[in-house]
Parts: structure tokens; C-alpha cells; sequence
């Protein structure tokens, strides 16, 4: 190839950095959407590193450029010759073909990140696991003179580390006088909060609904914890205080049992019990029957005792939302009252505080305050 | 005009020459501190992070604060090098290493909190292996990856002449490691017409790149709490916030710095009370934006007092942080107003007071912002409290002495000015003034 007439030099090289930044950029934002950051880490590096790299290279190579990459930036008349067209129609095209396919790679990168669980057991429809909490018939367990059984149950059968209380039994006041218990569990929201923020995905809606945590992959930046409105999530600050015999187990996801340092925890629906065919820890442990766990799929939900429609069972009752309004779409619906059906007088307020029952805690672990 | 340029080139080589007073004791002492810090870290990872003030209710705190704040005082050299260049404002030039040795430094120390505050650090490269882009940790993972690389690249091409010019007068009067790493870092840099104009080019991409990587930086510093469901955090202007802070904390930070280095670099002849002066109108100027920032934030808000806000507003204005919110307006944002208007407060001295003031407040607005946020009720229980320990204390000044070390380090080693553009732009400027003179333009100034 004959030069005719050589292309201005001023800024010719600026050419060759413009085309490798726009290609590198475009070719990044093709292919790393969906995949994962380090890739786009890489690229963004390399792609800021190609500045001086190819500032280096000219200064070494004096005339090997062409005329066709001084298009972009040569003073005056703007040819491009034929050979040039051709490149450019077939980058163009290359882009066109490609772009249809956007929509698809940004569905696959929004599904990403969810934690593989294993494969479900085929089934005519998948259970949608939700709890119903009548107030009227919790009275923070004063008539018995014990501490909140559902948290007791709860702490026992999980190993949950003290000072845990997965379902957690708060005491809101009543407009007027007086107040009422609210026991507490992981909302397990339908657009959680938690799960949106988990920069490792360790945190993720289980195909049941409930909202799970992988105590394997969390790396303990508590982003989940700031998120949640409903301060339903635990960390492990320290050694977690645990029965010695519950840090031999090995862990299961489901279970959360072992505790691991600098992981977080939460309430979990209890999926291994469910499965089993047994009702949650909180939902035995209530004295009063006054927590139902079910399906909405089958719309059917039991306290143990007896057998409710669901959507009848709420709509009868006057069922709410805890902050309903944040839109976060809890699975945890509460009958108003106040303990009356168990004849509990509203301004009979407290009740008494939850105790860890382990005498022998696993090595190094000590409690620590809320 | 030789005897200018040869004063500048012994100045800049001078630190790299010779050991000034009490170096080592400095980097003793700096050393000291973050051995100190080093041993609280351990201490932290052995135990778990039980031995800091933090849980479950106020979960972020001290390492949190120092992210933010460093993260933003690195907008120092962004602003300095790149937005002011933008605007071709050459008085800036000798104090543009400066600026861009805090961004680069600021922002390893500032990454290094997200570590530190982390329960897993063992875990970190999770971010790496299964990082979801809905996160904003990734969103600032990859700004803050992104502004340490552009903002290196940005430090770098600039010294690449004056690398150059230390390989060629310092060969021989330094240890072989260092004149080495000058002959490498120069990239067989000669000056020809060629070089300058690609390197020329290559600046101006960097400087125009930088800007709304940095701006996007702070943005999603700042998302990090604005994208929770917390009332204290749910704002929109968040993002301009940070931002607009970021600049403020960064100026204050350059000014300090250049008062240090100036002491004991004996630079004053380059760095003059103009530079203090320019820097601190810059630095009122970004006062009043703060000032308007929290007007808009807090009336809007106060206004309305939806459920929750009253708590937040009590702990801030009147009860537990109180001293700390009015501090940060009154001692930050105000009194530096105050002390850089009035001309007869106008000094160096008065100056970098100010911005020791915009400084402190500006930490002590990071922290409120961190903690307060966390600290309202979510449900009915008592109100959680947060007293850092003595190893959050200790890995803080440890961050405040790595910063502080890097900096004394990499100003020993480099070139503390930008030998190069002074003297172009010098040049440029006598060159100008000639042609103005030959046309005529200047002869009624003539008699001066």
C-alpha cells in the first residue's frame, strides 16, 4: 500500500486511543452484563490502562499508523476510503446484530446471584409457605408466668445464639392507654429489602417464599442488617454462643446450625421441620395457639389445633401488614387485638425476659448485648 | 528565567536528595501507630468484631465513617487537577502533585475500612466470585476500583516528564533501587515534539474522564444508606450531598497538606498566599452548597415530620448528637464563611484553621450520619447506643498514620511539584506576553 499523502500527524494518535476505549467499553458492556464484577473490574482497568499503553506504543512505532484511524480527529477534510467504510459498516453491523439480545442479558443478570439449593422435587405447584399471628390471643405469655414461649421454643430448637430472638415478642402501645404483643418473626418479604442489597447473594428468596441465608458465603458487611425494616436480622459480633455440642453439627443451610462468626442469622420459616411434615418451634411453643402456619397455594393454615381457610381466615379477621406501606409484601399476616380472647386487660403491660437454657456453651463463645 | 527554572528543579529535587529534620522520626512514630493498629486488627479478627462498640441495632460505625470520609477527601485531586484544569486555571499548577498524591493515598486508605469493617475478611473475594449487580457494595467496589485506577493514571501521566527529569539528575546520587524505579516509571521519555503532544492528549482524556468518575464515586458511597429502608437516609439529594462534601473535606485536606509540605519543603515561593486564598474562597464557596444542602435536606424533611422523623430531628438537633450536628454547622460549615470573607482573617494561618475545622466537622458529619441513621427505632424498643472501643480508637489512627505515612513516603521519593508544566506554562505565558507586546497591545502598560 502506497501512502499518498501522509494524514496530518497532530493528535493522530489520539484515533487509536478513542477507537481501543469505545471498543473496549462497548465490548465490556456486552459481555459483562450478567456475568460478574471481576470481569468488569478487569476491563475497566484495562481499558483505563490503554490510555498510556497506547501512548507508549506511538511514541515507540513512529510510522505505522493508517490512514483510515486518523479519521476521527484529522484537521480538516474527513475522507475515509472505501476499506475504512467497509470496517465501520461491519462493526455496525456486529453491534446490530448483537443488541437484540440486550433485553435477554439483562433478564439472565437480574436472576443472577441466587444461590443453587438443589433441585426441587417435581410437584403440581410449589408451596407458599405464610404465617398468621392473632393478637387476641397472645398475651406475651403473662398468664403463665413464663417467659414468651413461641421465643423460647424458638431459641431451643434452633441453638439460636444468645442474645437472638429470631421471633421476637415486642409490646406496642394502644391509642388510648394500655398495649399489645407483637411477636416478631423474619417477615420473609416478597420484595425483600435484604436479599436486594447482598453484594454476594448469601442472602436469597427460597422458591417457597421464605428468605434464607447461606452462613458459608455471607461476608459480614451487615448491609442486610441496615436494610431490614423490621430489625430482624443477627449478627455473630463474637464466638456465637451455641451448646458445645451444636459447633460438631454439620452446617446446613436450612438449619443455620452451626453458628459462624461474622455471619449473619435470622428466623427461616423452619423448612427442615415443614418438610418433615411438623410445625415450626414457635407455633409448638405458643401455649395459646395463637401463631397459624400455611400454604397460600392451598389457602389452607393450622395453629396445630384446628384447620383455617386462609383468605377467609384473614379477610374475616381484619388481617394486617407490619409497615405494609414500605411495600416490602411480608408473608407474616397479624390479627388486631390485644390478648382479650384469652382475657388479658390491655394496660396489664410487661412480661418477663427470654433465658438462653445452655449450661455449656461451645469453646471461646460468650454472649454480647443487643 | 533559567535562574527561576533552576530554583524550581533544585526545590523538587531536593526532598529526594536529602533526608529532612525528624524524617524518621516521623516515620517511626507513623509506624509505631499503625503497628499499634495492626496488633488492635488482629486482636479484631481473632475475637470477631465483638470487640469493637458495633451491634446489632447500630451496626455500622467508626470504620464506616472513615470509608466516607476518606473516600471523600480523595475528590481533593479531582477537583484540583481535573476540574480546574477543565477551567484553565494555571495557578493551580504547583500544587496539583499534592492533590493528586492525596486522591490516590485517601482512596487505598478509605478501601481498606470496607475490609476492616467486614466480619469475613477472609471471604472478600466473594464480592468477586458471586457479586450481584443489584448490590450497591458492588456499585461501589467497582466506582471506588475504578477511581483508584483512573485517579493512579491521572497522578502517573503528569510525572511522567519530571519522572524523567529526576532519572536524568539523580542517577548516581541515589540508591539503585530508586533511580531504577525513575528509569522504569519515565518510559524512556525524551521530550521530542512527538511525546509531548501524545502525552499532551493523553491528559486531556484522564482529566475529562475522571470528573464524573469521581462524581459517581461518591454518588454510590452515598446510595449505600440511601438505598435501605431508613428514614434518616431516605433522600434523594443524597447522592449531591456526599458529593458536594466530598469536595469540601477534600479542599480542606489540600490546604492542610499544603501547609505542611510548604514548612518543610521550604516551598514558599511556589506555594503562596494566593494559593491559600484561591483554595479557601473555593472551599466558602463549597460551604455554602453544604449550607443549602442541609437546608433542602432537613426542612423538607422537618417540614412534614412524617412518623419517625421526630425522632431522628430530636437526637439530632437537641438531644444525644446535638453537640455533634451543631458543631459541624457552626464550626464547619459557618465559622470557615466567617473566617475567609473577612480580610484581616484572611492569612495563612487563619486559612488552614479553617480548614482544620471543615475537616474535623466533616468526620464528625460522617459519623452522625452513620450512626443516627441506624440508631432510630425500627419497632418499639429502647434506642441502642454506640461508643467505639479502643480497637475501633486505635485502627482509626492507624488509617489517619497509613494515610499520613504514604503521603511523607511518596513525597520523598517523587516529585513534589510539577516541575514540568510550571515550566511550560511558564514559558506560555512569557511567550504570550511577547506577542501581545509586539502588537502593540501592551504599550500603555508599558511604564510598569
Amino acid at each position: 500500500m502506497v501512502a499518498t499523502a501522509q494524514p496530518p500527524k497532530r493528535r493522530q494518535w489520539l484515533g487509536h486511543a478513542a477507537l481501543v476505549l469505545l471498543m473496549s467499553t462497548t465490548v465490556t458492556a456486552f459481555l459483562a452484563w450478567g456475568v460478574n464484577p471481576l470481569f468488569v473490574l478487569l476491563t475497566t482497568v484495562s481499558v483505563l490502562a490503554s490510555v498510556p499503553l497506547v501512548a507508549a506504543r506511538v511514541s515507540m512505532s513512529k510510522d505505522s499508523r493508517r490512514e483510515w484511524k486518523t479519521w476521527l480527529f484529522a484537521d480538516g477534510v474527513r475522507s475515509v476510503d472505501r476499506r475504512t467504510a467497509l470496517r465501520l459498516f461491519g462493526v455496525a453491523a456486529v453491534f446490530g446484530a448483537v443488541s437484540p439480545t440486550v433485553p435477554k442479558l439483562a433478564q439472565k443478570a437480574l436472576a443472577q446471584g441466587t444461590p443453587d439449593v438443589g433441585e426441587l422435587p417435581p410437584r403440581a405447584r410449589t408451596r407458599q409457605w405464610t404465617m398468621i399471628i392473632d393478637l387476641r390471643r397472645c398475651d406475651g405469655c403473662q398468664s403463665i408466668e413464663l417467659p414468651p414461649q413461641c421465643t423460647t421454643a424458638c431459641i431451643e430448637g434452633h441453638f439460636a445464639p444468645e442474645p437472638m430472638q429470631w421471633i421476637e415478642v415486642y409490646e406496642h402501645e394502644l391509642p388510648g392507654h394500655g398495649t399489645r404483643f407483637v411477636p416478631t418473626p423474619c417477615q420473609q418479604c416478597q420484595n425483600p429489602p435484604c436479599v436486594n442489597v447482598c453484594p454476594v447473594g448469601a442472602t436469597f428468596s427460597a422458591p417457597e417464599g421464605p428468605v434464607l441465608i447461606d452462613q458459608n458465603r455471607c461476608i459480614g458487611c451487615r448491609i442486610c442488617m441496615a436494610a431490614c425494616p423490621y430489625d430482624r436480622r443477627f449478627f455473630n459480633w463474637g464466638e456465637p454462643p451455641i451448646p458445645a455440642d451444636a459447633g460438631r453439627a454439620e452446617y446446613d443451610l436450612e438449619l443455620q446450625v452451626p453458628a459462624y462468626k461474622g455471619t449473619v442469622m435470622k428466623c427461616d420459616f423452619c423448612p427442615d421441620m415443614v418438610r418433615s411434615g411438623t410445625l415450626p418451634y414457635c407455633i409448638q411453643g405458643c401455649p395459646h395457639r395463637a401463631i397459624y402456619y400455611g400454604d397460600l397455594e392451598e389457602d389452607l393454615a393450622t395453629n396445630g389445633r384446628e384447620l383455617v381457610s386462609v383468605s377467609r381466615y384473614l379477610a374475616n379477621n381484619d388481617a394486617f401488614l407490619l409497615k405494609e406501606e414500605l411495600g416490602t409484601q411480608p408473608r407474616v399476616y397479624y390479627i388486631p387485638g390485644h390478648g382479650e380472647d384469652i382475657g388479658r386487660d390491655p394496660t396489664h403491660e410487661g412480661f418477663l425476659p427470654i433465658r438462653w437454657p445452655w449450661t455449656r456453651l461451645a469453646e471461646g463463645s460468650a454472649t454480647w448485648s443487643r | 528565567m533559567s535562574s527561576w527554572q533552576e530554583r524550581l528543579e533544585e526545590r523538587t529535587l531536593d526532598p529526594a536528595r536529602s533526608t529532612p529534620r525528624n524524617y524518621w522520626l516521623v516515620v517511626g512514630a507513623l509506624a509505631a501507630v499503625i503497628a499499634w493498629a495492626l496488633y488492635a486488627y488482629f486482636v479484631q479478627v481473632r475475637d470477631g468484631l465483638v470487640v469493637t462498640g458495633m451491634r446489632d441495632r447500630i451496626s455500622w460505625g467508626l470504620y464506616i465513617t472513615m470509608f466516607v470520609f476518606f473516600i471523600g477527601i480523595s475528590h481533593a485531586g479531582t477537583l484540583i487537577s481535573a476540574i480546574l484544569r477543565v477551567a484553565n486555571a494555571t495557578w493551580r499548577t504547583p500544587v496539583t502533585r499534592m492533590a493528586e498524591f492525596i486522591t490516590a493515598v485517601a482512596l487505598m486508605t478509605g478501601a481498606l475500612f470496607v475490609i476492616v469493617d467486614l466480619g469475613r475478611p477472609d471471604r472478600f473475594l466473594n464480592v468477586l466470585i458471586h457479586g450481584r449487580w443489584q448490590s450497591p457494595i458492588v456499585w461501589d467496589v467497582t466506582a471506588v476500583t475504578t477511581y483508584l485506577t483512573a485517579s493512579l493514571l491521572y497522578l502517573y501521566l503528569p510525572m511522567i516528564p519530571d519522572l524523567a527529569f529526576f532519572r536524568d539528575r539523580l542517577t548516581g546520587s541515589v540508591s539503585k533501587w530508586q533511580s531504577g524505579l525513575y528509569r522504569i516509571l519515565a518510559i524512556n521519555w525524551k521530550g521530542t515534539d512527538t511525546q509531548k503532544r501524545q502525552l499532551h492528549s493523553s491528559i486531556s482524556i484522564m482529566m475529562i474522564l475522571i470528573i464524573p468518575i469521581a462524581v459517581s464515586v461518591h454518588t454510590v458511597v452515598s446510595w449505600i444508606f440511601a438505598m435501605t429502608l431508613r428514614e434518616a437516609w431516605n433522600s434523594a439529594i443524597f447522592g449531591f450531598f456526599f458529593v458536594a462534601g466530598a469536595i469540601f473535606s477534600g479542599i480542606a485536606t489540600l490546604i492542610i497538606m499544603m501547609a505542611l509540605l510548604r514548612r518543610v519543603y521550604r516551598l514558599e515561593e511556589y506555594i503562596t498566599q494566593k494559593h491559600f486564598q484561591y483554595l479557601g474562597f473555593l472551599m466558602a464557596a463549597m460551604a455554602g452548597v453544604m449550607l443549602y444542602a442541609n437546608i433542602s435536606e432537613y426542612v423538607t424533611a422537618g417540614f412534614k415530620l412524617e412518623e419517625g422523623a421526630e425522632f431522628i430531628f430530636r437526637q439530632l438537633f437537641v438531644a444525644e448528637f446535638a453537640p455533634y450536628f451543631w458543631f459541624y454547622i457552626v464550626a464547619g460549615i459557618l465559622a470557615p464563611i466567617v473566617l475567609i470573607f473577612i480580610p484581616r482573617m484572611r492569612t495563612i494561618g487563619g486559612i488552614v484553621a479553617a480548614a482544620v475545622l471543615v475537616d474535623l466537622a466533616m468526620f464528625v458529619e460522617r459519623y452522625f450520619i452513620v450512626v443516627t441513621g441506624l440508631r432510630a427505632p425500627l419497632l418499639p424498643y429502647e434506642p441502642a447506643n454506640y461508643t467505639p472501643t479502643w480497637v475501633e480508637w486505635s485502627i482509626t489512627a492507624g488509617g489517619f498514620a497509613f494515610f499520613a505515612l504514604l503521603v511523607t513516603v511518596f513525597v520523598r521519593i517523587f516529585p513534589i511539584m510539577a516541575v514540568y508544566e510550571m515550566a511550560e506554562e511558564r514559558e506560555e505565558l512569557a511567550a504570550e506576553r511577547l506577542s501581545l507586546e509586539s502588537d502593540g497591545a501592551l504599550t500603555g502598560e508599558a511604564g510598569l
